[in-house]
């Protein structure tokens, strides 16, 4: 443990990646570049998210951290155990005990509050870029507001789908100012970005930090004629039965056999535990 | 309405060894309303010239043209722009056309532009091109497939589309048949009856005598070998 | 009448090279200004420092905009000439696809400047770029289609879809037919003629091929070495040149 800085980076890097935190919540969802670090893992596995939640942490913390929603997945599970060796600090699986949630592609279902930070993991942080490369051009689009293009990109969703056809990462405009990607979320969380807790968002590979403070309007781009509707599945979760949650469809035979379930699985287990049982629950309870 | 004072004219070719060629001097021309004027002279005594030097087509080095109010040797180029479209007519003996465009398009464009509604345009277009007996068949296409003659016909019935008070006609009845010649004779006589002011180049010379009232010899307008 | 674009003592260089210099002119509303000149004489230098893609090193270029009327758009604040460059300016480029979003259908590269101005109705939208692909010659069911499917001609054809969308008042071509076939460019400018007309467009059209501007181009200006030599009536101009340059220029066309 002694052998590492506390949250593995050092002083002087947590203080310039604070620096950016704030100017990125003092400019909600303007991209604040930041001079990233190279982490003791893969770029993709989420040293963006991984270097603001480093900075954010004091020893008192509790950290959650979920991967599409999952506490169990590989890239939660080794981010977790990175902050248990460098910072020793406390964790947990339920969104309601953590003070700090880092996240690949959710928003927890549980409600966040005043507390509690949620740091999010960036591939990709600029929306203009798939359809405008030169990075000098994007700023500048952003500087002056010119926002069509983002449009563009909905309006051939629409001739090619007939409907608004981005189901994830899809592009907000926060505090009517600046248009910003959201992380590849599903677009049934973009509500949820309206939000309690801070939002911070980290890409570390495209070096980028950008925030949504608190109680910020995030509103989701649209057409008067075809507006912005959050998606799930229309089905209930097969395990406690929600009918308001984000879905994870899962294979569960080679005869096409499937079932639905919560995307959330501490919310999926906290409402089991509460007693809410959905279609392929086990009979008995489980150990 | 077309009055000329003492015009000079000379070419200079500077990738000839910059040879100087005087064409016209002291040039001196006026043509009432409802007159028309036949230009005369020798092959290359300079009758083309004086008519594009009236155009604006070719500068002009000394002297005013006027025609209305404008001297189209001293006005800005959207002047003259602007008296080719409401005053000024020509029929040169090219048709010089964008393909693709339909002759009933090619010889209402002249009302077109100068705003007159596309219905009227169009019927006075139609109008010219059957008493210029251009088949209707033909109506549709693009003049740049057609004979000479036809050419020339369509030419012409673009040329009177518009009720210019001024017109310049080059051999408008070159190339063209007795019943046809005849017809274009009459176009002239209506414009003149309507107070139009015609300066023409004529070589046929019963044409020239049915319509202009009176002959101006260009070649007296050539400068003299200078010794 | 007030020009609607004014142009004094515009110079750009490179270094020792001058790209253009001491040009002067004014472009009233409706008129076609074509520039002529061989490769290197400075027309595309001087057409990217009026339409603002360059940086010139002295002179005016007022422009009389719509609200504030007459502006000088080289001491324009950007956001402001990028207005103009949305709004009432468009650009036509010579490849296609640096006009074109090669990646987004023909309906999407025209809508692009209506929804760029705050156009947010989808049908309104795809209504107006069915309508001007109609306009030049695209057919609608080719709206969903990538501009990469497209011949060069109809390339070119979407870019000026795609820039007159808006109604813009001046329009910036840099050789709008060069590199397509003789029978693709005649009914191009057939087009633009009649779009000219019709929009009561100005424009400024560079260009090398004489037949273009005597078909589309009121005035002529003719560049050598980054001096304008000549300026006049189009007709004027190649019938009479009077600068020995022109005179070889216009000698030197091959008659078809």
């Amino acid at each position: 443990m002694s052998d590492y800085n506390f949250a593995y980076l050092d002083e002087q890097t947590k203080r310039m990646i604070r620096r950016a935190i704030l100017k990125g919540v003092a400019i909600p969802g303007y991209q604040v570049p930041f001079a990233s670090r190279e982490m003791p893992m893969p770029y993709g596995w989420g040293t963006g998210g991984v270097q603001v939640t480093a900075a954010c942490l004091t020893p008192d913390d509790t950290l959650k951290v979920i991967d599409q929603g999952a506490d169990d997945t590989t890239n939660a599970v080794s981010i977790r155990k990175f902050f248990e060796n460098t910072a020793d600090v406390a964790v947990t699986g339920q969104t309601s005990e953590a003070s700090i949630i880092q996240t690949r592609h959710r928003i927890p279902e549980h409600p966040l509050t005043e507390d509690q930070i949620l740091v999010y993991q960036v591939p990709i942080p600029e929306p203009l870029r798939f359809l405008e490369p030169r990075e000098t051009e994007t700023r500048k689009m952003h500087a002056l507001e010119e926002y069509g293009l983002m449009h563009v990109k909905l309006y051939e969703d629409i001739a090619r789908h007939g409907h608004i056809a981005t189901a994830y990462a899809y592009p907000v405009k926060v505090e009517d100012r600046y248009v910003m990607d959201p992380s590849p979320i599903p677009k049934f969380d973009n509500p949820k970005l309206e939000s309690p807790a801070i939002q911070l968002f980290g890409a570390g590979r495209e070096q980028r930090i950008y925030a949504v403070p608190p109680f910020t309007k995030v509103v989701s781009l649209d057409f008067e004629d075809h507006p912005f509707e959050p998606a799930r599945a229309e089905h209930e979760c097969d395990l406690c039965g929600a009918d308001h949650t984000y879905l994870d469809e899962v294979i569960i035979d080679d005869n096409g056999g499937r079932m639905f379930v919560c995307s959330d699985t501490d919310y999926c287990e906290t409402r089991q535990s509460a007693g809410h049982r959905g279609k392929f629950s086990p009979k008995e309870n489980a150990a | 309405m077309i009055k000329i004072e003492n015009v000079s004219k000379n070419f200079t070719l500077h990738n000839q060894g910059s040879a100087q060629i005087p064409v016209i001097e002291g040039a001196s021309l006026d043509v009432a309303a409802g007159e028309c004027v036949a230009l005369i002279g020798n092959s290359g005594a300079g009758k083309s010239t004086l008519m594009r030097m009236i155009y604006g087509n070719y500068l002009t080095a000394s002297g005013r043209i006027m025609v209305g109010d404008v001297d189209v040797a001293q006005a800005e180029p959207r002047e003259i722009l602007a008296l080719r479209r409401d005053t000024l007519g020509y029929v040169s003996q090219f048709l010089r056309v964008v393909p693709r465009v339909s002759t009933l398009d090619v010889v209402a464009e002249p009302l077109l532009s100068i705003g007159c509604d596309r219905e009227i345009a169009l019927a006075r277009a139609r109008d010219l091109l059957s008493r210029l007996n251009i088949p209707e068949t033909l109506w549709t296409l693009s003049p740049t497939t057609f004979s000479g003659g036809e050419q020339q016909r369509v030419n012409i019935a673009r040329g009177f589309a518009h009720t210019y008070p001024a017109m310049l006609l080059d051999e408008p009845t070159a190339s063209l048949d007795a019943t046809n010649r005849n017809t274009v004779l009459s176009l002239i006589e209506e414009a003149k009856a309507r107070g139009a002011a015609i300066i023409g180049i004529f070589h046929d010379i019963e044409a020239r005598e049915r319509v202009a009232d009176r002959e101006v010899d260009v070649s007296v307008f050539t400068p003299r070998k200078a010794a | 009448m007030t020009p609607l674009l004014s142009v004094r003592d515009v110079r750009k260089t490179y270094g020792n090279r001058i790209g253009c210099t001491n040009v002067n002119f004014d472009l009233y509303p409706g008129e076609v200004m074509g520039i002529v000149g061989e490769s290197g004489s400075g027309k595309s230098t001087l057409l990217n420092c009026l339409a603002g893609h360059q940086a010139l090193d002295q002179g005016e270029v007022h422009f009389d905009t719509r609200v504030d009327g007459m502006r000088d758009t080289i001491k324009m604040s950007e956001p402001e000439r990028r207005m103009l460059l949305r709004t009432d300016w468009a650009f036509v480029h010579q490849n296609a696809r640096d006009g074109l979003r090669m990646s987004v259908s023909a309906g999407g590269n025209v809508g692009e400047r209506l929804m760029a101005v705050g156009d947010r109705h989808y049908g309104n939208i795809r209504d107006k770029a069915i309508d001007w692909l109609d306009r030049v010659e695209i057919a609608e069911d080719r709206v969903d289609d990538r501009p990469s499917d497209f011949s060069g001609g109809m390339q070119q054809r979407l870019q000026i879809a795609r820039n007159l969308v808006t109604g813009p008042r001046l329009v910036f071509m840099d050789e709008p037919t060069g590199g397509l076939d003789v029978s693709v460019q005649a009914r191009l400018l057939d087009l633009l003629r009649g779009l000219v007309r019709e929009m009561e467009l100005s424009a400024i059209i560079v260009t090398h091929d004489l037949a273009v501007v005597r078909l589309l181009a009121d005035r002529l200006m003719v560049m050598k070495s980054g001096h304008v030599v000549e300026s006049g009536l189009t007709d004027q101009v190649l019938d009479d040149p009077q600068h020995p340059y022109t005179q070889l220029l216009v000698s030197s066309v091959l008659q078809a």
